[in-house]
């Protein structure tokens, strides 16, 4: 299945149903981010309870340095 | 004691993270200065770099309010976005409204400043809108209820110190919220002279991560923030334009 993360088309593995799977499949489930899933913003807890399909745009955003 | 919404903090010196030289330096700054509200920007993260290093792995969270910025937003709908992509971090509830409108100068724009202000304060953040300082758009903003005003000194990064001090001046005595001057601030200096003149903070980042020697640097601007703040509290004399001596005229056993 394919989706956009940050832009970008992001294949993703069968058995990757959910932003919670995702993200750890990605090795990124110990970063601060925030994940954005077709225009609506999660809070961490929503992750498990989100369901990923095709087509799917997401962005994952972080803090960085800044003024 | 500062108090910006429901929150209050000891230190009136609020600290950008920007383009420090390296995380440990940058760690020593932030503790030396004796920050408690530290500024940060919202980006897209690296996906396929999983051991990319985050500042915020390096502090202790608890220890800190964060104020994340709004910057790269070119109006208020970006910045709304911004804010509350921020907010899904369920780190913080304050804002910096930062749209800027001008490229070259990174001067905010006004109209949408006032328009992201208005949108965020009704979905219930604590708004610090980043402004210009031009008095009756502060005012503007504080009568929408922004929870402090931050007039920049001189443009960003720019290190030219307060450039208007008589627009800061207004801007302060004209508030019943907090002034925080944000941006511009290039040396202790400068930072004292913002509190002297009445202001209830400072943000600085450029003139701290920038400098030869960043630790010092926050120490300096930590002791300046306080020094210009008990100068104002204090109330300094008035300007004459002539001397008038401090020792006595009377006594002198000399020159007779």
């Amino acid at each position: 299945m394919e989706i956009i993360v940050n832009g970008d088309p992001l294949e993703v593995s069968e058995g990757i149903t959910n932003i919670e799977e995702l993200i750890q499949e990605l090795r990124l489930e110990k970063k601060s981010l925030i994940v954005e899933h077709n225009q609506t913003i999660l809070k961490k807890e929503k992750h498990k309870d989100t369901a990923i399909s095709e087509g799917d745009r997401l962005e994952i955003v972080h803090f960085v340095g800044g003024g | 004691m500062l108090q910006v919404g429901n929150y209050t903090f000891q230190s009136r010196l609020f600290l950008g993270t920007g383009k420090y030289p390296n995380y440990d330096m940058q760690k020593q700054a932030v503790d030396v200065s004796e920050t408690e509200v530290l500024t940060f920007s919202v980006r897209r993260m690296n996906i396929f770099d999983p051991d990319q290093p985050n500042f915020l792995e390096k502090i202790d969270l608890k220890k800190y309010r964060f104020l994340p910025n709004t910057a790269g937003a070119k109006n208020a709908e970006e910045a709304v976005r911004i804010a509350k992509l921020a907010d899904g971090s369920g780190l913080c509830d304050m804002v910096k409204v930062e749209v800027i409108g001008c490229d070259k100068t990174l001067l905010p724009d006004p109209v949408e400043t006032l328009k992201a202000t208005e949108i965020l304060l009704a979905e219930g953040f604590t708004v610090l809108p980043y402004t210009s300082d031009d008095v009756v758009l502060a005012r503007k903003l504080e009568e929408l209820g922004a929870h402090a005003i931050m007039p920049g000194a001189s443009p960003i990064g720019s290190g030219q110190g307060i450039i208007n001090p008589l627009n800061l001046q207004f801007i302060i005595e004209q508030a019943s919220v907090p002034v925080i001057v944000d941006a511009g601030i290039g040396s202790p200096k400068d930072a004292a002279y913002a509190m002297e003149l009445g202001a209830d903070g400072v943000l600085l980042n450029t003139a701290v991560s920038g400098a030869n020697d960043p630790v010092k640097m926050a120490e300096a601007m930590k002791l300046a923030v306080e020094a210009g703040r008990l100068g104002f509290e204090a109330g300094r004399i008035a300007k004459k334009e002539y001397a008038v001596a401090s020792s006595p005229k009377e006594g002198i056993s000399v020159g007779e």
